[in-house]
């Protein structure tokens, strides 16, 4: 255990080598992008990956934070932080509805609920006159930090997305190294078995998914303060989908495959941008590749190969 | 001009008949959807694109070879069958002895490909598909014009379901298919051939979807994200009716499809998000579906 701990250990304090080095190498709004989508694959991992909840409906939380955060920076003129914080807690707000609802089945229905959910909450951005419709919320003011610090450069900004994903990534890793993420890896080996041993298993999906849909409405709401914009992409099924994928090329319960799998994803999505749905294509192969002959994903691979638990 | 609870009567007729359409698209593809599932485990994701496939093949074959919408009503549904033929014979046999999540994400991907491959060839615009001469124009019915095509779509729906539900429940092959549901090793030790009958039956849920897509090829314009808009909503007609029941997954398609309908005329900002609602409500009442066995 004490051998794991330290791989770790080493392995965080090279991602935040990585984080503080990489907007000298790549386009900082680039790797912003990266970031807000590695901290969502990361919130999503927490379910599939520790609990063995497949939540098919993610961009709902992800677009709600955005959306909110979007709106409250720019028609209540809040500071970043502040409206950060706000699409977070919204997104958590609905989490605990849908999860309430949604831990009441198990497997693929669990899957196709949550699935169904999120095109509720699509329906309701595209009618719902504060989302802007089509158009969605523009122009959206990135502010001063705390009041104080202006994020208009893409510098300081970067330093805000960065500390917001080191941290958002620490707080999910203590939860799943925490005894309450043992619980949780109880219930995905055998929850017949972890209800016996007297652990009320729907608080702990409840608390799990709740926490991943927290940090779901950050990574959209960072997201949002980035690029200015919040839109119906955010919330549309092909987000929640892309979550999947990045988690599942990534590494499924891997601690830093999200990471990766978001990297490679959004690079092959810029890459391959000016070749319209050859995208979509692309996306739809890695998938049907993955699940037949690359489940473990590439951090789960490079682990298995070193055996290391990374 | 007479009026119904304020609305007048062929505004109300006119959506109740939208409704029955959309509720037999639903039927039948749940059906297919649950068929598949009780076999397979596998909830196929891929069913939005086979529905959609139906509809392309049915106008590829009336603008490449010239063959008209009755040929295509059982050629489209049965080039697609093959097809779902040798995909399971290639790629989904291998999912069985995994998690059932796999199914998922498998079939997810797959119809990212096919929506992708369509929308490379043919844009997302949409093309029409002309009705066939013989179900063009309309009948007065006294209290509502009724095109005939739409009549013949809910006519066909019907006949459709209730064939796969003798299929299912009144034939020796269904039988089989329902043994081999419960308990595929005992089947396989009377000398049925199982994995024969799993292949079959995944076709055959496929072509029913693509079947399903000939017939709204000419309500609706042929188009790659056809698939996908209906095969959301038809996951909260299986999660309301529960996967159990062939019959529920009938009742509850065409059920749906008409509460969807009326609430276009009382109330259409909600007439999207509606049948979400009711999944909603039926998940606090009777969490396994109203016709479902508590799992």
């Amino acid at each position: 255990m004490r051998g794991q701990r330290n791989t770790q250990i080493i392995a965080f304090l090279i991602l935040i080598a990585l984080v503080i080095a990489a907007p000298g190498m790549l386009y900082p709004v680039f790797v912003m992008k990266v970031l807000c989508f590695a901290l969502f694959a990361c919130a999503f991992n927490l379910l599939i990956g520790y609990v063995g909840l497949l939540s098919f409906g993610h961009a709902a939380f992800f677009g709600l934070g955005a959306y909110v955060t979007a709106w409250t920076a720019k028609n209540w003129g809040l500071t970043p932080e502040v409206a950060i914080l706000l699409g977070g807690v919204s997104g958590a707000a609905l989490g605990t509805v849908f999860g309430g609802l949604a831990i009441r089945r198990h497997g693929l229905y669990f899957a196709m609920i949550t699935l169904a959910l999120a095109q509720m909450v699509y329906f309701f951005c595209v009618e719902a006159p504060f989302t802007g419709g089509e158009d969605g919320i523009q122009q959206v003011p990135r502010g001063k930090l705390f009041g104080v610090f202006s994020l208009a450069n893409d510098m300081s900004i970067y330093w805000l997305v960065a500390a917001i994903f080191l941290i958002g990534f620490f707080l999910l890793n203590r939860a799943v190294h925490s005894p309450f993420g043992q619980v949780l890896k109880a219930i995905r080996e055998n929850e017949p078995r972890a209800t016996s041993l007297g652990y009320r298993i729907d608080s702990y999906k409840l608390i799990a998914f709740i926490l991943s849909t927290f940090i779901a409405g950050i990574a959209g709401g960072t997201k949002s303060l980035v690029f200015g914009i919040a839109t119906l992409t955010d919330v549309h099924w092909s987000m929640s989908g892309e979550v999947v994928l990045m988690t599942l090329l990534g590494g499924l319960g891997t601690v830093f495959g999200p990471v990766m799998g978001a990297l490679v994803v959004t690079a092959m999505e810029n890459y391959l941008a000016p070749f319209g749905a050859w995208v979509t294509v692309t996306q739809g192969l890695i998938f049907i590749a993955c699940v037949l002959a690359f489940r473990r994903g590439i951090i789960g691979e490079i682990g298995a190969r070193l055996k290391l638990a990374l | 001009m007479f009026s119904i609870f304020g609305v007048p009567a062929p505004l109300l007729f006119g959506q109740l008949l939208l409704g029955l359409i959309n509720g037999g698209f639903y039927a039948m593809l749940s059906l297919g959807l649950a068929v598949i599932f009780g076999m397979l485990n596998i909830i196929n994701f891929a069913h939005g694109a086979m529905f959609m496939m139906g509809a392309f093949v049915a106008w590829m074959l009336l603008n490449y070879l010239g063959i008209n919408y009755w040929f295509a009503l059982p050629l489209a549904p049965l080039i697609v069958g093959v097809f779902g033929f040798v995909l399971e014979k290639t790629i989904i046999s291998r999912l069985y002895k995994l998690d059932h999540l796999y199914g998922l994400l498998l079939t997810f991907g797959l119809a990212l490909v096919l929506e992708g491959l369509f929308r490379n060839g043919y844009g997302s615009s949409g093309m029409p598909y002309q009705i066939p001469a013989l179900l063009g124009g309309a009948v007065n019915l006294g209290f509502m014009f009724l095109p005939i095509y739409r009549g013949w779509v809910i006519v066909v729906a019907l006949v459709v379901c209730i064939a796969t539900w003798m299929l299912i429940e009144k034939t020796k092959l269904g039988s089989l298919l329902r043994a081999a549901t419960e308990n595929p090793a005992l089947v396989q030790a009377f000398g049925v051939n199982v994995p024969r009958l799993v292949t079959l039956t995944f076709a055959g849920g496929v072509a029913l979807a693509a079947f399903a897509g000939v017939l709204a090829a000419p309500i609706y314009s042929v188009n790659p994200n056809m698939g996908s808009n209906f095969i959301n909503t038809v996951f909260a007609v299986v999660v309301i009716g529960g996967m159990g029941s062939i019959f529920g997954a009938i009742v509850s398609g065409f059920g749906l499809g008409v509460i969807e309908g009326l609430t276009k005329v009382f109330y259409p900002q909600a007439s999207d998000t509606v049948i979400f609602v009711v999944m909603v409500l039926v998940l606090l009442t009777r969490p396994a579906g109203l016709f479902g066995k508590a799992a």
